[in-house]
This record gives C-alpha cells, sequence and structure tokens, in this order.
C-alpha cells in the first residue's frame, strides 16, 4: 500500500528515481569540470567573470537535483523503473529514423528522400494500406512543395542533383 | 488616433492579411488535432518565418497561438480529449453538455465565450498600452534583470509539488545558454574543444527537441485510438445569445485572463482555475459544475483566450518572455534586430498596435471560420495518432535542418527530443529548461551591464522600480517558503493521523514516553515479550 509521502507525489513512479539519480551525477560531473572548461579572468568583476554563470546554472543543477533526488519517497529501483529505462531507449529507433533522413537528404535530395521517408516510416508504423501510403506520398510533396518550393526555407541542393541535365539541374536545386 | 491610423497601415498589406488567414486557419486546425499543440507548430514553422517581414511572421506565429485555443475546444467537447493541453478544462462540462445530447449548444458556446476573452483583452491592452509605454522606459539594466529572476523565480514555484525539479531543469537551461564562446572575455565555456559547440546551442533546436520531436516520439510509440464522433445539427450561433446572459462571468474571467496573462509563468491554468472557481462559488447552481454549466464552460473558455494578449506584454514592453511560446516568438524578433523591450515602446509603438490590431481581427477571423467551417473542421480529429507522429518528425527536420544546414544542429534535436520523451513520460515540466536558457541569457547581459555602475550590493536596488522587485521577489519566495512548510506539516499530520497533537520531534518523543509508561503500554509489552520469549524458545 503507498504512503501518504508517494500518494502526494506528482507523476508516476516508474523511472523517477533513476532520472533523478542520472540528473545529480550528470550535473556534478559537469560542476567537478568547470576549472578545465571556464577560465577566470584577472582584474575582471565577479560577475563579469566567463565562469559566473556555468557556476551559477550547475551550482543550482546540484544543489536543486540533490535535493530531488533527496525527497524522493522511493529510494530502491524496482524492475518497473528497469522497464521505463527500456522504454526510453525504444525511442532511439525513431532518433536513428530522424538521423538517417538528416543524412539522406545533402546526398540524394529533400524531394527524393521525403518521398521515401513518410511511406516508408508509416508503413513500419503499421499503416500498409493503399490509402494510406497514398496519403503519405502526398504529404511529403505538400512538405517538399510548401517548405522549399513556396516558402524558400534554406535546403540546399543535393550532391545527386549536379548529374541533371542544365535547366533541370538548377530548378530541382532551387525548388526540390 | 495617428498611432491607430499608422497602425493599420502597417497591416494594410496582402502579405499579412495571407498571414493573419493563414495564421487563424492553421491555429484553429493545429488546435483541433490531438497532441499536435501551437509549441509543436510554432516549433516547426519558426525558422519558416526567418525569411518574412517581421510583422507577417509574428502574425503567423500570433495566429496560431491565439486561434489554437478555439480549435482545441472541439474535441475537448466531442470526445473528451483537449485538444491543446490549456483545453483541459473544458472537457469538465463540454463533455457532459455532448453526453446529453448538446454538442452544437457546447461548441457554440466555446466558440462564443473564446471570442469575447480574446477581444476583450485586446482590447483592454490597447487601452493599456501609453501606461505601458510610460513605465517601460523606467526598466534599465537592473530592473530588467531582477524582472527576469522574477520570472524565473514565477515558472519555478508555479510547478507545485515539483519545484525542486523545475527550478533544476530551469538551471539546466542557464547552463545550456552559457556553452559556446562568452561573447566579452572571448574564452570557451563547455565546448569540450569541439567546433560545433564552440557557437553554442541554439535556443530553437532545443525547442524543436523538446516541444516537437519528444511529441513525435510521444505518439510513435504510443497507441491509436478509436474515435466515435457526434454529428452535428444546425446553426452555431446560439452561444452569442446565451453568453449575453451570463456578463458578470465571462468579464470576471476574462479579467483573470488578462491579469495572469501578464505575470511572467504564470498564464492559462492559473487564469482558469481561478475563474472557475469564481464562476463555482458565485453560482446559482454551483452543483452543475463539472456536469455541463454553461457558467463552467464559459469561465474555462475565456480565461484562456484572454491569455495570448496579455502574455505579449512582458515580452513588448520588457523583453522577458513568460513562457514558452512567447520565448520562441522572441528569437523571430532577435532575427530581424527588433528589440523588445523598453525602445520599442518608446520607438515604435504603431508595430505594437499593429501586432494588437492582428490579435483583434484573428479573433473575428476565426469566428467567422468556425460558425461556418466546424462541421467539415471536426473530421481532423481521426487522424491517427502514429500517422501524426511520422508527419511531425517530418516537419521537425524542415525545422532544424533550415537554420544552419547542420547535422550536428540535427543531432543535438534528437538528442533533445530523447530528453524531452522521458520528461513527458515522467510528467515533468520542461517548459523551465527554455525559459532558463532565454531569461539566463538576459539575465547574464543585464546583471554584467547593471553591475558596471554599482560600487555596493545595496545600490542595485537603489531605484524605485528595482526596489519595487526586489519586494515582489522576496514576497513570492516567502509565500513559497510557507506553503512547502505548509505541505509538509499537512504530510506528517497524515501520516501520523495527529491533527491536534503537535508534530514537532520533541512533543513526538514525549508523547510516546507518556504511553510507555501508562498502565495499557505496561500490559502491551509484557504480552509482547512473552510472544518472544515463545518465540526464541522454539529455536
Amino acid at each position: 500500500m503507498p504512503t501518504e509521502k508517494e500518494r502526494r507525489f506528482v507523476g508516476p513512479r516508474r523511472g523517477q528515481l533513476i532520472f533523478a539519480l542520472f540528473f545529480f551525477l550528470f550535473s556534478a560531473v559537469l560542476l567537478a569540470l568547470i576549472p578545465d572548461q571556464t577560465r577566470w579572468v584577472e582584474k575582471s568583476k565577479f560577475v563579469a567573470q566567463p565562469r559566473f554563470w556555468p557556476a551559477i546554472g550547475l551550482g543550482l543543477m546540484v544543489l536543486f537535483g540533490g535535493l530531488h533526488l533527496y525527497r524522493l519517497p522511493w529510494w530502491r529501483a524496482t524492475r518497473y523503473d528497469f522497464w521505463e529505462v527500456r522504454k526510453w531507449f525504444v525511442v532511439l529507433e525513431f532518433a536513428g529514423w530522424f538521423m538517417g533522413y538528416v543524412v539522406a537528404v545533402p546526398i540524394i535530395g529533400y524531394l527524393p528522400v521525403t518521398l521515401i521517408f513518410v511511406p516508408a516510416l508509416s508503413w513500419r508504423m503499421g499503416y500498409r494500406t493503399r490509402f494510406m501510403l497514398g496519403i503519405s506520398v502526398v504529404f511529403a510533396v505538400a512538405v517538399v512543395v510548401l517548405f522549399k518550393g513556396l516558402l524558400s526555407v534554406k535546403i540546399p541542393g543535393a550532391l545527386l542533383y549536379e548529374y541533371l541535365p542544365g535547366g533541370l539541374r538548377s530548378f530541382f536545386i532551387l525548388y526540390l | 488616433m495617428d498611432l491607430l491610423i499608422s497602425a493599420f497601415e502597417i497591416l494594410m498589406r496582402w502579405d499579412v492579411a495571407l498571414a493573419l488567414l493563414t495564421g487563424s486557419v492553421g491555429g484553429v486546425l493545429i488546435g483541433a488535432i490531438p497532441g499536435v499543440g501551437p509549441a509543436v507548430a510554432i516549433a516547426i514553422l519558426l525558422p519558416a518565418t526567418f525569411s518574412m517581414d517581421p510583422i507577417v511572421g509574428l502574425t503567423v506565429l500570433l495566429g496560431i497561438y491565439g486561434s489554437s485555443m478555439y480549435g482545441g475546444a472541439i474535441p475537448a467537447i466531442l470526445i473528451n480529449t483537449p485538444g491543446t493541453a490549456v483545453n483541459a478544462l473544458t472537457t469538465y462540462d463540454g463533455y457532459p453538455m455532448t453526453a446529453r445530447g448538446e454538442p452544437r449548444r457546447a461548441l457554440s458556446l466555446a466558440y462564443s465565450a473564446s471570442f469575447f476573452g480574446g477581444i476583450f483583452s485586446v482590447i483592454c491592452l490597447i487601452l493599456f498600452a501609453p501606461v505601458l509605454a510610460k513605465v517601460a522606459p523606467m526598466f534599465g539594466s537592473r530592473e530588467i534583470f531582477l524582472a527576469a529572476l522574477l520570472g524565473l523565480i514565477l515558472v519555478v514555484v508555479a510547478h507545485r509539488g515539483q519545484a525542486l525539479i523545475a527550478g533544476a531543469l530551469a538551471a539546466f537551461g542557464i547552463f545550456l545558454q552559457t556553452i559556446g564562446l562568452e561573447p566579452v572575455k572571448y574564452s570557451q565555456r563547455y565546448t569540450f574543444g569541439s567546433d560545433f559547440l564552440g557557437g553554442g546551442i541554439n535556443l530553437i533546436v532545443v525547442v524543436l527537441g523538446l516541444f516537437a520531436i519528444s511529441q513525435a516520439f510521444v505518439l510513435l510509440t504510443d497507441e491509436d485510438e478509436r474515435i466515435r464522433l457526434t454529428k452535428l445539427r444546425g446553426g452555431m450561433f446560439q452561444g452569442l445569445r446565451e453568453l449575453g446572459r451570463h456578463p458578470r462571468v465571462a468579464s470576471v474571467s476574462a479579467a483573470f485572463g488578462v491579469v495572469m496573462g501578464m505575470i511572467p509563468g504564470v498564464g492559462e491554468f492559473t487564469a482558469q482555475f481561478m475563474s472557475y472557481t469564481y464562476a463555482q462559488r458565485t453560482s446559482k447552481r454551483p452543483q452543475d459544475f463539472g456536469n455541463g454549466s454553461s457558467e463552467g464552460l464559459i469561465a474555462a473558455e475565456t480565461a484562456n483566450n484572454a491569455v495570448p494578449a496579455a502574455a505579449m506584454v512582458p515580452l513588448l514592453a520588457l523583453g522577458i518572455p513568460g513562457e514558452a511560446l512567447t520565448a520562441m516568438m522572441l528569437s523571430v524578433f532577435y532575427v530581424h534586430n527588433v528589440v523588445p523591450g523598453p525602445g520599442l515602446f518608446q520607438n515604435q509603438m504603431d508595430f505594437v498596435v499593429a501586432l494588437y490590431l492582428a490579435l483583434l481581427i484573428l479573433n473575428v477571423l476565426v469566428l467567422i471560420f468556425l460558425l461556418f467551417a466546424t462541421k467539415s473542421l471536426i473530421q481532423v480529429v481521426r487522424i491517427p495518432n502514429r500517422f501524426l507522429g511520422v508527419c511531425i518528425l517530418t516537419l521537425s527536420f524542415v525545422g532544424v535542418y533550415s537554420l544552419r544546414n547542420s547535422a550536428a544542429d540535427c543531432v543535438l534535436a534528437a538528442v533533445f527530443g530523447v530528453i524531452g520523451y522521458i520528461l513527458k513520460r515522467l510528467s515533468l515540466p520542461s517548459v523551465p529548461i527554455v525559459l532558463g536558457m532565454v531569461l539566463g541569457g538576459i539575465m547574464e547581459v543585464k546583471l554584467r551591464a547593471g553591475m558596471a555602475r554599482v560600487k555596493e550590493p545595496l545600490d542595485f536596488i537603489d531605484r524605485p522600480v528595482a526596489f519595487i522587485l526586489f519586494l515582489i521577489i522576496i514576497i513570492v519566495l516567502t509565500i513559497h517558503i510557507r506553503r512547502v512548510l505548509k505541505d509538509r506539516k499537512e504530510l506528517k499530520e497524515a501520516e501520523w493521523q495527529t491533527r491536534n497533537s503537535s508534530i514537532r520531534f520533541g512533543k513526538l518523543m514525549l508523547r510516546r514516553r507518556n504511553s510507555f509508561l501508562k498502565d495499557r503500554g505496561k500490559q502491551v509489552r509484557a504480552r509482547h515479550s512473552k510472544r518472544l520469549r515463545r518465540l526464541t524458545g522454539l529455536f
């Protein structure tokens, strides 16, 4: 049965201890690195020192992070905590999809990669009907046309576009 | 009058009109899709607005900010799922109305209340602008530093029960903005010798990671929901008439929205909570609240829609954003070299009034759009969650990559996406990180400038505005510490179930001693020692 302190805790129990512990250790390590990573300038005011604000930020991180850890109602990790951590690692797959997209665009081109990325990820997520794949293709084209063609956001032309013939090449670099 | 005319001249352009239309319709659509929300949309669109004129870019973003709450009421009322986080209170009375067969009445009332809240706040602020123009120049470096500090403290203490971790995350934001080349002494801070950290961590990369990419991860790992939509029949105009029957609730709620919106870190939730509580306490039928009360719906919707215009006040007058959305808008100002703050009110008052007028027009456009297009609009609720996740991930790429065409930025955004996902899973706030970054940067610059003319520490608060701000900080901290102590006392009382006895350690020991010495205590101890003897006798 949960105690009164556990009942009043805001948020779920799973993962809290591991997050708080990691946050505290991460802050403490960064604070310990402060002499190496920042500089103390002679004949300069205390508040104008380059070290002043990193010290404030990291000092408060250690202080508040430590107090948060100390005030946690649970001090023992359970299997639910480890299941939660496994759940955090699941999203690394999607982070990988995102990074793959980022790496492929400057080589293959924004339009072709988006046309592959959106339907492929939709397929991976279980949308395998012809209707949903069609919608993904339409969405991919709409995004490229809207952002690169109409709003002219800065996405450079791909390496592959260099092999296209004259007029088509500049059209692809500018709009697709 | 001249001011109004010049403000209208700024707005009388085809691109501004297009931005108004896109922002209002886009905002309603984004608000109506549960799981997207204005923060995600603004984060994605931010880099795209950098190539536009400041007024055009800001109008699009303001349009999304101001109109998303209108759209958010649609799923809140029809399927009991708030479209944006601030529509959560709308479900309390909106959905019960749908359940008893009055979805049209609930929607029309929500639109009318939102419209009233939006218009009320804009009119208040246009009238208030000359006063602000007089007050804003009184803010020098020290005052802006103290105001930013106050904003940060308010953001932290607003997270009741999570203030410690909110403080730690705000400090993380302050640390993040210090990474890179320090601009005065030209020394590297926490770059670990790498080039890509030398340029610092861009706010938009962090915002996109924490809001957009993390939301995509949440949706991609979520299940699709089965949605059953109620059919809407008839017109949507009856809400305007019904709103007219509750002028007191509507105006008090809008006033709460305006006041709370101006205070950094407070925002929609507090405004809604206060106006809902007020409406319930003063209602003739308080038992209806939570069961489909029209007054409850009016209080919730009016208060949340009065906030966006008011939230622009600290941003425009002092350059201090009070929440994540206005923090994102601050970067649009900086990109165009328009520095919000006292100077903006002194030199470009017409620009400020033009922004408020844009908000006014926006509210009218949104109401007209919703009154006629709700029936078709409700279909967006059907978009499956995980497909929405695919769309947000695709759009996030545009936002991050178009900033500097840097793959390193994308890696950082993905890292912050994972951090944001973890924070969401643990129900921890990510807004303090963003505000820590923005306000930390402001505080660093202003403290350095302010201390240049200060000989003794007390000289820092020798000007009236600085002293008032300092007093407010002390009051806020005192109230917070008192509340924490009260919560601890309540916790101890609940744990020990001793409401009428003291919970001090000494008194507790005294009570123990007394019970120990009483006859009953002796009997109990004798029984226990007898059992213990029997038990040890077994072995």
